[in-house]
């Protein structure tokens, strides 16, 4: 025992001199390829939607021609960027579709993050047929006659019920209890993932096969595959409260920014800038539909839309 | 289940009831007739039933809390955690910096000399066409930032790896504690701890080459202690007999003795390491894994692809040249000369001050080539003509919706649909008669786990999936080890294609995998066949090859034909490498079920996913938790009796 004891304390002592005595702050640690040849950085987390990916990549190309930044990015989900945004992490999340929980643990209760205002931009999450199909059934744009076509949307996955497709893990979704409590004849299938939601419907699309899945505007992919939103019962305030009884539709969200609290008042133009970020639906998806469809880079889309929108972007600067 | 702990009588019976395995079963068959009904009456047969499972998600919520709570002021994080984390962030960060003020030429003049050095000319010239790849990729700077991510991973888990095996290669008690926890930590899905190594150390660097030591530490941990136990009696004792100390035989002796087993390790460790780039840029690590996560987000294959060659090239390279180390050290104990070092050393100086002074340390932007968009059209066009109405056979997306309905979903069904005491039952069986009752014993207690932690259906449907992946995979495997066993040219021409879907990121064949077989659990069946099938065809090829030639010789001369001289000498002969060959195409297969849940697999693969993205611990670990119990439970099952009596009870 001895033994291990001094070999623990060795350890420690010997971490402790590496990097310097006393107390380690873990909310004081940047990436180590952060500041390689000393420049200012900023740290961007990136969401695995293209419309997240089209916030980040106009404001960090900006950030780096216009006020002279580096700027890292970083892919993680939502729930685990406010997490990575509390300890310092990364500095800002620039598209949030809503998190109760999470903005009482660190913008009410620890402080460690600021909001920073709207995005512009207005998110809402609804289920979708494609427009073909909604031509021929004007009717099956109601949920009330979803169990009459359930058939129509039969797949070997969904078995002998219609199949609704759900995606990404990360997205906020009540779908499982609204198919049990509208009693709608349907299996909610994971994709999974956005890249495989998004590959199975170009595939359906291509054939004009019908399908209904859980999707979300503002989407570039509605340019490529045109959809019509099915009406489910009309939201109220309120009605999502109880996970397990929800039986309404999806809210509209005005998407939202945040920043690490030491950020927003120690980071200088950047932080000023990025307060100042807000744009429209319309530009958001000209710049995803760029990365997404026309497969630029997101820093090439970023210059295209840069080069051509110069009043929009010129009234951020700080 | 307390049956099983009792061993089988010696009943004096004649005949079918002497065979072991005969009386096995019977003694199970008397154990369910007793237990059977007593289960049946308490808790109604059907799933598991509610009664016996534990809920853990609010104790792991409330964990999950506290660490969040504390860790900006706890001790224990200002202290211990938070100096781990510093010392991690500057170890990649100095190795970093220094690849980057090498400059590409200079690394690349590095790589080769240093190749040339340990492993030859040939190799060396590979070792800088890949560094030039990589640059001509457009993937320079993502490719040092793995690169120094890598360095400090594959150190770690070294030392890790070495202090763990020489623990247990010097201790017996400490093997049998150790050897568990070595298994969990390799069929423990990685996407499973990331989550709480984010919740400890934040998204980032540290966290991720912790989680990639946690991955890595294993192989270099049992290939010390395996090369420790392993050597050779005469000279350990001749050493001793020269009165040399415990501590001096282990420097002196043991260890230099053990010096083929370590490097083996160290290969092996390199490419675990590798194989965990892209899994940690979920949580942030950055390099090439980022590139090929960024790339999926926007379904754009090429993208992914030229940031998965990289990888690939990485793994090829550190792979051969630690082997053909490896090999030189048995070949020719060669004298030591460190002048061959001192002109290494001098020759990437030379090259990374020239770099400097014509300043060019940085990857010059118009050398670069981009693959993304031709690798898209092709993807495109192969999707486009496959995914349906091919005449005759039908198109992809047909073979997957038939395999989903004629195969996945009557397994799933039936596995679902039975009792779950049955379920132990038919584990025990199978286990029993292939292993010990301790296996048996393990295997059962591993399924009874699932059930206790209240995830019983779900990880019956993985289990399914599992057990048609696995079925494909060595029908195929089978076939085409068998016929590259039979002709040299095949086995070249097979090397290069398995080697890169070995060690291809599977996130790059997510996309071509649904676009072939639409969402489902279909493509997560394909997914792991892919994954799965070269280490089942290497290993099915080395075994048919080591089959004594003499005995292939002689069965040739009786006049066997070739298909008979295949299943009477060969297949016999080579039973011990496709037991293993089973057993890892288990593992491997498992292994994937995680990326199955991206691409719609459902099960517990999904959760596992789920828990991640939504910071929800119970649902990540609970159902991390049961894919290391089904693999335990796989792996008993599928574990032979010589190499457990081997071990000994």
């Amino acid at each position: 025992m001895r033994v291990r004891t001094t070999a623990i304390a060795a350890a420690v002592s010997s971490l402790a001199l590496l990097t310097g005595c006393g107390a380690a702050d873990m909310t004081k640690q940047a990436s180590p390829f952060a500041n390689a040849q000393g420049a200012k950085t900023v740290t961007l987390s990136v969401q695995s939607w293209v419309g997240a990916q089209s916030n980040v990549a106009v404001a960090q190309y900006l950030l780096e021609h216009e006020l002279g930044y580096r700027v890292d990015t970083v892919q993680v989900d939502e729930v685990p960027a406010w997490d990575a945004l509390s300890q310092g992490r990364v500095d800002a999340l620039l598209e949030d579709w809503g998190h109760p929980e999470q903005e009482q643990r660190y913008v009410k209760d620890k402080k460690t993050i600021a909001p920073a205002g709207e995005l512009g931009v207005t998110g809402h999450i609804g289920w979708f047929v494609p427009t073909y199909l909604a031509k021929q059934h004007p009717d099956i744009t109601n949920w009330k006659n979803l169990n009459k076509y359930a058939d129509l949307f039969r797949t070997p996955e969904s078995g002998s019920k219609g199949q609704l497709m759900d995606g990404s893990p990360s997205y906020v979704t009540n779908d499982k209890a609204l198919v049990k409590n509208l009693k709608l004849d349907y299996q909610v299938v994971f994709a999974g993932s956005e890249a495989a939601q998004i590959t199975q419907m170009k595939q359906f699309a291509k054939e004009k096969k019908p399908f209904l899945t859980y999707w979300y505007s503002p989407q570039w992919l509605f340019k490529k595959v045109p959809m019509t939103e099915v009406k489910l019962p009309a939201y109220k305030e309120g009605c999502d409260a109880d996970p397990e009884k929800v039986a309404c539709a999806y809210p509209h969200t005005p998407l939202q920014k945040y920043l690490n609290t030491d950020f927003a008042k120690n980071g200088g133009k950047a932080a000023a800038f990025l307060k100042k970020f807000k744009w429209t639906t319309g530009d958001q998806n000209e710049v995803s539909l760029l990365i997404a469809d026309k497969k630029m880079t997101p820093e090439d889309a970023a210059k295209k839309w840069v080069d051509s929108h110069k009043s929009t972007w010129k009234k951020w600067l700080p | 289940m307390a049956t099983i702990t009792a061993s089988p009588p010696r009943l004096g019976l004649p005949g079918l009831l002497k065979n072991r395995a005969v009386q096995k079963l019977l003694l199970l068959a008397l154990a369910a007739v007793i237990l059977v009904p007593l289960a049946n009456a308490r808790w109604a047969s059907g799933a598991w039933p509610s009664g016996l499972t534990v809920d853990l998600s609010e104790p792991l919520a409330k964990t999950s809390d506290w660490i969040i709570d504390n860790r900006d002021s706890h001790p224990l994080f200002l202290y211990f955690f938070g100096h781990v984390s510093n010392v991690v962030v500057i170890a990649v960060r100095a190795v970093y910096l220094t690849l980057l003020a090498i400059g590409w030429a200079g690394v690349t003049a590095l790589g080769a000399l240093v190749a040339w050095r340990v492993a030859g000319v040939r190799l060396a010239l590979g070792t800088a066409a890949a560094f030039l790849a990589c640059g001509l990729l457009g993937m320079w700077v993502p490719t040092m930032q793995t690169l120094a991510l890598m360095v400090a991973a594959v150190l770690a888990s070294v030392v890790v790896g070495m202090l763990l095996g020489l623990a247990s290669g010097l201790s017996d008690r400490m093997d049998r504690v150790l050897r568990p926890v070595l298994d969990t930590m390799q069929v423990l899905p990685a996407f499973a701890y990331l989550l709480p190594v984010v919740l400890v150390f934040g998204i980032g660097v540290p966290a991720a080459v912790l989680a990639t030591v946690v991955y890595a530490a294993p192989p270099m941990a049992r290939l010390t202690s395996l090369g420790l136990r392993g050597a050779d009696k005469e000279v350990l004792e001749a050493v001793e007999s020269l009165g040399s100390t415990a501590r001096q035989r282990l420097l002196t002796a043991r260890i230099p003795l053990a010096r083929k087993e370590l490097l083996l390790g160290l290969n092996q460790t390199i490419m675990m390491a590798l194989s965990m780039a892209v899994i940690a840029a979920v949580i942030g690590a950055g390099g090439l894994g980022d590139r090929v996560y960024q790339a999926l987000a926007s379904v754009d294959v090429g993208a992914a692809l030229a940031a998965g060659i990289p990888i690939v090239l990485l793994a090829v390279v550190l792979d051969r040249v630690t082997a053909a180390a490896g090999e030189r050290l048995g070949a020719d104990p060669e004298p030591r000369s460190g002048l061959g070092w001192l002109y290494v050393l001098a020759g990437v100086v030379a090259v990374a001050v020239a770099g400097r002074l014509v300043g060019r340390l940085d990857w010059p932007d118009p050398w670069v080539v981009g693959i993304a968009e031709p690798v898209n059209r092709a993807v495109d066009w192969m999707t486009a003509h496959l995914y349906s109405g091919v005449p005759v056979i039908g198109g992809t997306a047909d073979w997957a919706g038939h395999f989903t309905t004629w195969v996945l979903d009557p397994m799933r069904d039936g596995l679902q649909g039975l009792p779950w005491w049955s379920v132990l039952l038919i584990v025990a069986a199978l286990a029993w008669v292939i292993g010990t009752w301790r296996t048996a014993l393990t295997a059962v207690l591993a399924m009874a786990a699932i059930g206790v932690l209240g995830v019983w259906k779900p990880s019956l449907d993985t289990l399914s999936q599992v057990l048609a992946a696995v079925a494909v995979t060595l029908v195929v495997g089978f076939a085409v080890g068998i016929a590259a066993a039979r002709s040299d040219r095949l086995e070249r021409a097979l090397r290069p294609v398995l080697d890169v879907f070995q060690t291809m990121p599977q996130f790059v064949y997510l996309i071509p995998v649904v676009a072939l077989f639409g969402v489902g659990r279909a493509p997560a069946v394909a997914a792991a066949i892919v994954y799965a099938l070269p280490a089942v065809v290497r290993i099915t090829t080395q075994g048919l090859r080591q089959v004594d030639p003499a005995a292939m010789e002689a069965s040739g001369s009786l006049g066997a034909t070739s298909w008979q001289q295949l299943k009477q000498v060969q297949l016999p002969l080579a039973r011990p490498a496709l037991l293993l060959a089973v057993n890892q195409g288990l593992v491997l297969v498992l292994a994937v079920v995680v990326i199955g849940g991206l691409v719609g697999g459902g099960a517990l693969g999904y959760d596992v996913v789920f828990g991640l993205a939504q910071g929800d611990l119970a649902t990540g670990l609970v159902a991390g938790a049961a894919i290391v119990c089904l693999g335990l439970m796989l792996d008993r099952v599928t574990q032979p009796t010589e190499r457990r009596a081997k071990k000994g009870a």
